[in-house]
């Protein structure tokens, strides 16, 4: 019973606020309804026994893209009410497309739980009394190694694609210069003089 | 007794709740990269509820990797979105065309 009413809970919220997220007038407002968004899809996750997966998407999701989202939005100068116009010339393709989409969605899930198509055999069954996250790095770590560690290279190439993306050198500024600091001796920096009483010195 | 079907339900809503964002936000890019995360997260949904049901983990490693996907999206999404900023002092998308492509 408990569950039922979890499952209805999570799934109207998560739904709501997906549709606050796009029609929301603010953008930082829809940042914060796609975070309702994220943390209720991760309370659908965990009712299905994926909890390393619910919290991975409250963890990457909700503490970094969400908050990077909400970084971009408030640093930058935009006039979002300009952003807005022409709002209402596209709504007709947009529903009728979205009616079709899920016209077509619905069908497939009727068809499916109809009979369906037959699927193959289970390729990593579940293990019976192990925890869900054992059982998933037990699976990654043994037969997805190689993907895993492709995921991480992706995960790589972005970090380093966003710091070129974004960085520049500014001019005027006057930044620490570490290998001309090293390269300097001291016959170049000292110079020993026996300086005469009374006279003026070449500096 | 929830079964796979309300998830699916779920899911495609979901699924058309981003496109449509898409399609009502076009010059706004940044609730665009929102609604793409919309659609991500209704195939991870998808991906999960399936490998519960079914009682096979894979679909939660591939989830995984949608997440590292989505989250590389975003953050070279909003690099460029930083970058196009600066260059034009506006984020409007809809007419974007510089590279003449």
């Amino acid at each position: 019973m408990i569950q039922t009413i979890a499952f209805y809970l999570f799934a109207t919220l998560v739904i709501a606020s997906a549709a606050l997220t796009i029609v929301a007038r603010n953008p930082v407002h829809s940042v914060l309804w796609l975070i309702l968004s994220f943390f209720n899809a991760a309370g659908l996750m965990v009712l299905v026994g994926a909890e390393f997966i619910a919290m991975l998407l409250v963890i990457v999701y909700v503490g970094a893209v969400a908050v990077l989202f909400l970084f971009v939005v408030m640093m930058l100068d935009i006039d979002f009410a300009e952003l807005r116009a022409g709002y209402a010339q596209y709504l007709p393709f947009g529903v009728l497309l979205v009616l079709v989409l899920s016209a077509e969605m619905i069908f497939a899930v009727s068809a499916w739980s109809a009979g369906g198509i037959a699927l193959s055999a289970s390729v990593a069954p579940v293990p019976e009394g192990v925890p869900n996250i054992e059982a998933l790095g037990t699976l990654i770590y043994t037969r997805y190694l190689f993907i895993f560690e492709g995921a991480g290279l992706v995960l790589l190439v972005a970090m380093i694609g966003a710091i070129v993306l974004t960085h520049r050198t500014r001019s005027g500024t006057r930044p620490q210069n570490v290998s001309q600091q090293v390269k300097r001796r001291p016959q170049d920096a000292v110079r020993k003089i026996d300086q005469p009483v009374g006279q003026g010195m070449d500096l | 007794m929830i079964g796979l079907q309300h998830y699916l339900f779920v899911s495609a809503v979901l699924f058309a709740l981003g496109v449509f964002g898409i399609f009502l936000n076009r010059k706004n890019v940044i609730i665009i990269l929102m609604a793409i995360e919309l659609i991500l997260l209704s195939v991870n949904i998808n991906f999960v509820a399936f490998s519960a049901y079914l009682g096979d983990l894979v679909g939660q490693v591939f989830a995984m990797f949608v997440l590292t996907v989505a989250a590389g999206e975003a953050a070279i999404g909003l690099a460029i979105l930083v970058i196009y900023f600066r260059g034009r002092g506006t984020i409007a998308v809809d007419d974007i065309n510089r590279m003449k492509g």
